[in-house]
């Protein structure tokens, strides 16, 4: 590694090249400055790299959060053909670091398995394994995760073809071979397998659950997902930067907003085009409604699961009235598709604050209902408390984000820990809990709700009557129709953009989100197209039903039911 | 079909006696008709965003058991309309062809918002490109997803359709749930 015409490293770059120097693997690893300090390592590096950033105690990347798989086919000036991604979040440091692990071109794409320094690696490299054919040597599972199993071939190589179709039968579904074996301990006559969704009232959202139940007890368990793998990363590959957006509503459909303006901060950033005051506002307040939208059905569903069916209607009163106001703002009530690169589709409606403001008074009212009806009752505590534990340590090791980390005692919320938008401008408190409990998710989801109205109402204090919301950088926003019709230069700009797409200038760019449930992330590779060359979401839920399967051993099945609806699970974003 | 609300004569409105309150004349198909069409079960096969709104649907505020479909059944042994709701993938179209064969005759199915159409926006790898390929379909509903409002209108629709005497399946559907899929 020449030190000569390095240019010069960002502070945390050069804190962990300091750092790196001490150790053996000084020579072989390259730490490079992009948006996020990135170090690139050999496969057979890897393992070595991975205990150093985890246990270092001037690294202590402790929270994994992402592994994207990348083919370079068609890329120009990269190293290898192959290259694992991996995104890292260190909680006392507070910062976000990015390996890429180079796989030599020549040979099968393999790199040592992860799994045991994060054990939140497991599903992520199931995933590279089955979307872009990566081995994991190590690894005691690896099998198909979101594709079905008669599928050939790895969809995110770039020479699959997006529409290339395999059809599954009944016979293709493959249950776990633990599964199948006869319990013939004696004495143990009620030991039994059970299989649970992927069309069950219970699982909202198709996932399968496939558990062994010792009598009462779960002693094995095992998800499968992938029904509802919508290829979403395929898409947006297919897709304009813009044209990406109406997908990314699908991703978490229950607070399809947040998902909107992290993707397109993530364009915004690789562009760096600043969008006005008022334009981030109305994110920021929608996106807080989005929020309190989710928890409203989150808890409104775990609460039906547990026989508390009343809740449901309650809890859904708010959410219909949030969607009047979306449906003010951008004519859609679920899949808003409202925010555009460099600011929103169109401006909010004259009434936007008198509206919102009719939302705050209203909704204070059905959240202390149901308050006041569930969190002391007798029926909830006991099937809440004390049920699906995760202790503080195991969710960070499982790299769990959003409330279900912050239920376990761990004060991490990207809105405080990296603000973003105004977010350091308004007095608010982060949700937490020490419990790691269900019920303890249930009280953190509660209190965010309210801070979230209190966020909004002080959004509302600051929200300018009048102004844009629009970036004015006409190589990336829309110039306006009447200028389209008399001006021959905004004609060309609203040509070009709407059959090309925005030219975002060629690189890759990581940004995070706090969404309902957790840190959500794109990754965007630019090839200077005009569309996304590789887009990679860090989806929350994820790691969170590969957890699941271990919260709920030693369980009984009514405890994993409550369990699974306090995950907050969408399919849509666990799948995509 | 019975009509109902016009006094037929005979009937003397002081005394209540006579005319419609004595007897009426129908047959027996439209009378059962009438009957299945007002008391829909539907089984939600809810995967993705059309769920969500199918939940809008059932909900207060636009409350389903006005047109008597609100008793949801999550078994499809107890259920006569399936609404598939979402997306259904390649891996999701066997769960779903079974759900369709364990429910009793007579059954309907209603498309509910464009990806179980046609598979909408996702021309993708993994993705079923509308249920019609798997099981029949009676009643498309459009939208992506469709508001309350269009999917009470398929219902609706298929109220019409049942009353109406009218087969459930078109042939071609009929012929492709008798096959395996390739």
């Amino acid at each position: 590694m020449s030190t000569v015409a390095a240019p010069p490293l960002s502070a945390p770059a050069e804190r962990i090249r300091g750092l790196l120097s001490t150790t053996p693997l000084s020579d072989r690893v390259e730490v490079r400055d992009l948006d996020l300090p990135t170090l690139e390592v050999a496969p057979s590096d890897w393992p070595a790299v991975a205990r150093f950033l985890r246990d270092d105690p001037g690294c202590r990347y402790d929270l994994f959060l992402d592994l994207a798989g990348v083919d370079n086919l068609k890329r120009k000036g990269q190293k290898t053909r192959f290259e694992a991604v991996v995104h890292l979040h260190s909680l006392p440091k507070n910062e976000h670091v990015r390996v890429k692990v180079l796989l030599p071109d020549g040979a099968p794409p393999a790199l040592p398995t992860a799994r045991d320094v994060w054990p939140a690696a497991d599903w992520f490299e199931r995933e590279a394994f089955d979307l872009c054919g990566f081995d994991f040597p190590g690894h005691p599972n690896l099998r198909r995760i979101l594709c079905h199993d008669a599928f050939v071939g790895n969809a995110l190589r770039k020479d699959y073809a997006p529409g290339q179709r395999w059809f599954a039968t009944e016979e293709d579904m493959k249950m776990p071979a633990w599964s199948q074996e006869t319990e013939a301990r004696a004495g143990h006559f009620e030991t039994q397998t059970l299989s649970i969704g992927p069309s069950h009232p219970a699982t909202h959202g198709i996932v399968h659950l496939i558990a062994r139940i010792d009598s009462e007890r779960i002693t094995r368990a095992e998800t499968q997902i992938g029904y509802l793998h919508r290829c979403f990363e395929k898409m947006a590959e297919t897709h304009t930067w813009n044209g990406v957006i109406p997908y990314t509503d699908r991703l978490n459909y229950v607070s399809a907003m947040i998902n909107g303006v992290g993707y397109v901060r993530t364009v915004e950033k690789m562009l760096g085009v600043e969008i006005p005051e008022r334009g981030i506002l109305v994110r920021t307040i929608l996106s807080e409604f989005s929020r309190i939208m989710d928890h409203c059905v989150n808890i409104g569903a775990n609460l039906v699961d547990i026989g508390a069916l009343t809740n449901f209607w309650y809890l859904y009163q708010p959410r219909e009235t949030i969607y009047g106001l979306l449906e003010a703002c951008c004519g859609a009530r679920l899949t808003v598709s409202y925010v555009r690169v460099g600011g929103l589709a169109i401006d909010v409606p004259e009434d936007f604050v008198a509206r919102c403001r009719a939302l705050l008074e209203s909704i204070p009212k059905f959240l202390s209902d149901v308050d006041r009806l569930v969190t002391n009752n007798r029926i909830v505590r006991n099937r809440l408390q004390g049920t699906g534990l995760v202790s503080k340590e195991q969710a960070v090791a499982w790299g769990l984000t959003g409330p279900m980390l912050r239920a376990s005692g761990v004060p991490y919320d990207v809105r405080r820990a990296r603000p973003y938008d105004f977010y350091d401008r308004f007095d608010w408190d982060v949700a937490v809990s020490t419990e790691g409990d269900n019920l303890a998710r249930y009280l953190v989801r509660m209190e965010e709700m309210r801070q979230s109205l209190s966020i909004i109402r002080q959004a509302i204090e600051i929200f300018p009557e009048k102004g844009p919301v629009n970036s004015s950088d006409w190589h990336v926003v829309l110039p306006p129709k009447d200028a389209v019709y008399h001006d021959m230069e905004s004609l060309i700009y609203h040509f070009k953009l709407i059959m090309e797409g925005i030219r975002v200038p060629r690189g890759e760019r990581y940004e995070w989100i706090e969404a309902a449930n957790g840190e959500l992330g794109f990754y965007a590779i630019s090839e200077g197209g005009g569309g996304p060359y590789r887009l990679k979401v860090r989806p929350p839920c994820f790691p969170m039903m590969a957890a699941f399967e271990k919260i709920i051993i030693g369980g009984t099945i009514s405890d994993a039911i409550a369990t699974l609806g306090t995950l907050n699970v969408i399919a849509g974003e666990l799948d995509r | 079909m019975f009509s109902a609300g016009k006094p037929l004569p005979g009937y003397d409105p002081k005394t209540g006696v006579g005319g419609t309150s004595d007897f009426l004349t129908t047959r027996l198909d439209a009378m059962v008709a009438w009957a299945r069409s007002n008391s829909l079960w539907p089984l939600p096969f809810a995967t993705a965003c059309c769920g969500i709104e199918f939940m809008s649907v059932v909900s207060s505020h636009y409350d389903l058991s006005r047109f008597g479909a609100e008793v949801v059944r999550f078994s499809p042994r107890q259920a006569d309309l399936l609404i598939v709701a979402g997306t259904v993938t390649d891996k999701m179209a066997p769960v779903l062809r079974k759900i369709y064969l364990q429910m009793p005759e007579p059954k309907w199915v209603i498309s509910m918002g464009v990806c179980a159409s046609s598979g909408g926006f996702y021309r993708a790898y993994h993705v079923t490109q509308g249920i019609d390929e798997i099981i029949p379909v009676d009643v498309y509903v459009p939208g992506c997803p469709p508001t309350p409002e269009e999917l009470m209108y398929g219902i609706l629709e298929l109220q019409r359709k049942i009353r109406s005497g009218e087969l459930s399946r078109d042939g071609r559907s009929a012929r492709l749930a008798a096959e395996k899929p390739a």
